[in-house]
């Protein structure tokens, strides 16, 4: 199959989607340029990667969701087709109204960069049918802005849906405050779109995608695609 | 370079403008007889910085001549580039440096701290390398008043918004509290970058009639006199009053700078680049010029401003972030135009390359320079001078302290909590956790005694980073502190699994002039060059930071040094903390219980005081060797050096990095505050299975070094017989909690 990952200007995780897909997941993998105005047709996924996309000095995301790409990757997403953004890519999609919500400063007011445990909610995801329900995976966050805040209209559709993916655990899989590390209501990590094929997640499994690293959790929300490709 | 054309100065220059721009009268004397006449402001402006302490290195660079600054693996001499190069072979090299930015980040933490990590960032890629790791190595007074607490978040928020934004990973450093650094905190950025050796850019200026452009920001009026007025001088009074000589940071341009640079080399347009850091325009203008033995005709009308009316002085002063100059191939313009539009990073040409040897500089159209580059620049014409020294008095007393009369009111245990508490000590997570330490995924591990960097363009190899500086071993004993600095840092990659192959400094000391400061400048010079000709570590580069004191207080002297370790087999790598539990665990190296300078003294007694440690290089070497050949052959299972709080402290930390809840039972003997918290150099505590322990020991005595078994690896309790007795668990809430319990 063949990810698209989107570069911006300042994305910095686009390297590390590229390298996690093309060098562990042994598929191929291209770079769209955010000036594009078109998504090649043999696209499979789009990645819309971490970093800090036009400096993020405004609300993150709020410029890049301006830019050309963006229009296509909403089109991208209408057809039904596979879309994943990661950290900043999250609060992209966020910002282009593919995914509810907002994600504000960490509770802590600090930029967080650490291991995180993550329970999965929802397994029959097409980003996540590797994993089995409930299973706790170890993923690094990297962010300043990933505190999730909705309306309570919106957390209880969301909740009611199962569109919640991915909550911030223990590593025994129990999801508590201490454990919570930048304030999301009920531990969101990872929101999902009505239709299922767009996934927002603020921790970066591209990072624990290489066994090298010391950890390989990661890997299996990009083999998840993969099979959801090959299934055609 | 004698020239009919007229001069236009916007003031008349005499003696006092000279001062105004931190020259003496002598240098002023001298720069008239350079150029035969009297210089115009922008000259003398120039002057000013080109000869100022941080550019120039005028009363540093003959002691640095006596580092050992080639061979080995270097690809280029230490100086001749924006940044070391050693070759790791297989086509790559890799590319690194370490840069001060103490003066601004002590009067604006956020900012000075911000650019400093982002002038080193641009020395790596300007030479064609990507960055991949960023260090740090920050000193701070004591972590107890509102003032240092404020510096101390500013400065971390600086490093945390610089490097996560830029996106490379920050993966190491170290931090210290102590008194000396009250009023002049230590900020030292190193930046690691990874280069195909046909690859690399030069920083310097060929070929008549190639173009000279800038690329990247724009310039405004941030850090006019930063390096020549700021970094150049003690702080005062009138310090406060210098805020506006800070430049502001702009990561998300810089970003874009890496990009379009990267792209400009690897299309081969670019002759020569260097970043615009220190000095601006001034340094790079001159500096390129007189590394390739040819001049410059520029015209400041064309440099991008940020406000209208500029002068030429102020332009060619501006320290404004995030811009390069650029040599392009003539004819290639198009392309790199081309490039830098695909980045939208500005680029403008601003003049062309002669080949008279002279900066022919114009404003309004008027000729505002017209000088030789050689005479500006280090290896030309700056000034280079010896200066006095004399053994500092305070020498008597530490070292003729008499130990027999510390007053002894507290037990080991006491005592073992204390220091694992202490902030120089704790644990840094607090910290560590604001920077991105993951992002390009090449991050192996970041919990042991260096860091771990996977290198992808070279599957299954990999480096291993740190910095490293005992000031306090440094103040006590500059040249035993000099050795120890490197040797401690090159130990640290050791018990990863790294080879040593090179070092990168920052020299941050005193008033040069003062004779005593000088003093022990040359001292640790002499004791850095002794361990790394012995250790075979060459001198890559690095940076001089002087006149680091304030209200007649130096700093501690503290040359921090950089280490670049290789690992050929990321399979073949260590842990530092205990790894199965029942495994023994055993003291690799002497027990020779020194006291002098340890952390010990420091927290128990308020005392900075006695010698330092001794250290025997080919000890050290032979340490080396059993440590790599065991972890080589997979004999022992972790290794941790013996540093700061000694045995007891190294013990501890084991415990607190286990894997799982690992704790320790050891038994020493006799516990003497000696044995347990006295800081010896070459030691090392490993642990590994018993079965192993036969190997080990032919391995030691086969390069006669002392080993003793010392406890065996149990599960949650950790005790030292006759001292501690405690839980994993305590361990961590003491040595975790430390900080966050008193930045709140």
């Amino acid at each position: 199959m063949k990810f698209g990952v989107i570069v911006f200007p300042g994305s910095n995780c686009d390297h590390d989607a590229f390298y996690a897909t093309s060098g562990n997941l042994n598929q191929e993998s291209v770079y769209l340029w955010h000036k594009d105005t078109v998504i090649p047709d043999d696209i499979d996924c789009v990645i819309v990667p971490g970093g800090f996309s036009y400096g993020d000095y405004l609300r993150c995301g709020a410029i890049a969701r301006f830019s050309p790409i963006m229009n296509e990757v909403v089109k991208f997403a209408e057809n039904g087709k596979p879309v994943i953004g990661i950290c900043n890519g999250f609060q992209i999609l966020i910002e282009a109204g593919l995914l509810p919500g907002a994600l504000m400063r960490n509770a802590s007011l600090h930029f967080l960069c650490k291991d995180i445990y993550l329970r999965t909610e929802n397994n029959s995801t097409l980003f996540t049918s590797e994993l089995k329900k409930d299973e706790v995976i170890r993923i690094p966050i990297a962010h300043g802005e990933g505190n999730y805040f909705a309306d309570p209209d919106t957390i209880k559709m969301l909740e009611e849906n199962n569109r919640i993916v991915f909550r911030y655990s223990t590593p025994e899989g129990e999801i508590k405050d201490e454990v919570n590390p930048n304030g999301s209501i009920n531990n969101i990590a990872g929101i999902i779109n009505e239709k299922g094929n767009v996934l927002g997640m603020m921790p970066h499994p591209e990072r624990y995608s290489d066994e090298i690293l010391g950890c390989n959790d990661g890997i299996k929300v990009f083999e998840s695609i993969l099979k959801h490709i090959n299934k055609g | 370079m004698k020239t009919d054309k007229e001069l236009y100065s916007e003031i008349a220059v005499d003696v006092n403008v000279a001062k105004e721009c931190g020259l003496t009268e002598k240098e002023y004397e001298m720069i008239c007889d350079i150029l035969g006449r009297v210089p115009t402001y922008t000259e003398i402006g120039i002057y000013g910085v080109m000869w100022s302490e941080h550019c120039s290195y005028k009363n540093s660079i003959k002691q640095l001549k006596t580092l050992p600054r080639s061979g080995g693996r270097l690809l280029v001499d230490a100086g001749e580039e924006n940044a070391g190069l050693i070759d790791i072979g297989h086509g790559y090299a890799i590319c690194f440096k370490i840069e001060s930015h103490n003066h601004p980040s002590a009067i604006e933490p956020f900012q000075g701290a911000a650019t400093g990590v982002g002038g080193i960032l641009r020395d790596i890629f300007s030479m064609g390398a990507r960055p991949i790791a960023a260090l740090n190595s920050l000193r701070f007074g004591e972590l107890t008043t509102p003032r240092i607490k404020y510096l101390l978040r500013g400065v971390v928020e600086g490093i945390s918004h610089y490097g996560n934004c830029f996106g490379v990973p920050t993966v190491g450093g170290e931090i210290y509290f102590e008194d000396c650094y009250h009023d002049n905190p230590l900020v030292n950025a190193m930046a690691v970058g990874i280069v195909k050796t046909d690859k690399t850019a030069s920083a310097g200026a060929t070929g008549p009639g190639n173009p000279v452009f800038i690329v990247g920001s724009s310039t405004g009026k941030d850090g006019i006199h930063g390096a020549s007025l700021l970094a150049s001088r003690e702080f005062d009074e009138l310090t406060e009053d210098m805020r506006p000589t800070v430049q502001v940071g702009d990561p998300f341009s810089e970003k874009l700078l890496l990009e379009a640079t990267l792209e400009l080399i690897d299309a081969g347009v670019v002759v020569g680049v260097q970043d615009m850091g220190a000095a601006g325009i001034c340094c790079s203008t001159s500096e390129m010029s007189a590394k390739g033995k040819v001049g410059m005709k520029i015209d400041l009308d064309l440099v991008p401003l940020r406000e209208q009316n500029m002068s030429a002085y102020e332009i060619m002063l501006s320290e404004s972030q995030e811009r390069m100059l650029f040599i392009i191939e003539k004819g290639k313009e198009a392309e790199a135009i081309r490039i830098c539009n695909k980045w939208d990073v500005p680029i403008t040409q601003i003049g062309e390359i002669t080949d008279s040897g002279v900066l022919e500089i114009y404003r309004f159209g008027n000729l505002v320079v017209n000088m030789d580059a050689e005479p500006l620049v280090l290896g030309g014409g700056a000034p280079q001078y010896d200066r006095e020294t004399k053994e500092p008095e305070y020498l008597k007393l530490t070292r003729n302290f008499d130990f027999t009369q510390l007053n002894i009111n507290h037990t080991l245990s006491d005592a073992f909590w204390k220091i694992l508490k202490s902030p120089s000590l704790a644990s840094k997570k607090w910290i560590f956790e604001q920077y991105d330490s993951q992002v390009r995924t090449n991050t192996v591990d970041i919990t042991g005694d260096a860091a771990i960097m996977r290198l992808k363009e070279l599957p299954g190899m990999g480096i291993a980073v740190k910095t490293d500086c005992n000031s306090k071993f440094v103040y006590l004993n500059p040249y035993v502190g000099g050795l120890i600095a490197v040797a401690e840092a090159a130990r640290n990659v050791v018990c990863v699994g790294a080879e040593p192959v090179g070092i990168t400094n920052c020299l941050n000391f005193g008033n040069p002039y003062d004779p005593e400061v000088y003093w022990t400048f040359k001292e640790a010079v002499k004791g850095m060059g002794d361990a790394c000709r012995a250790l075979n570590t060459p001198v890559t580069g690095g940076n001089v930071s002087f006149h680091n004191e304030s209200r007649n207080r130096a700093i501690f002297p503290t040359p921090t040094i950089g280490m670049l370790g290789l690992i050929d087999d990321l399979n073949k790598t260590s842990k530092s903390g205990f790894q199965n539990e029942n495994d023994v665990i055993c003291l690799v190296g002497n027990n020779r219980e020194e006291l002098g300078g340890s952390e010990y003294l420091k927290v128990m007694h308020d005392l900075v005081t006695g010698d330092a440690p001794m250290l025997d290089i080919e000890e050290e070497k032979r340490l080396y060797k059993v440590i790599l050949d065991a972890i080589g052959n997979k004999i022992i299972n972790s290794a941790h050096d013996i540093s700061d709080g000694g045995l007891a402290l190294c013990l501890a930390e084991k415990a607190i990095k286990s894997n799982g809840n690992l704790g320790a039972e050891i038994f020493i003997g006799e516990n003497t505050i000696g044995k347990l918290f006295g800081e010896s150099q070459s030691r090392v505590v490993v642990s590994l299975s018993d079965d192993n322990f036969a190997k080990l020991e032919s391995l030691a005595n086969a390069n006669n070094i002392e080993l003793r078994k010392i406890g065996q690896v149990t599960k949650e309790r950790f005790s030292i017989e006759g001292c501690i007795s405690t839980t994993v668990n305590e361990l961590k809430l003491a040595y975790e909690g430390a900080i966050p319990e008193i930045m709140g």
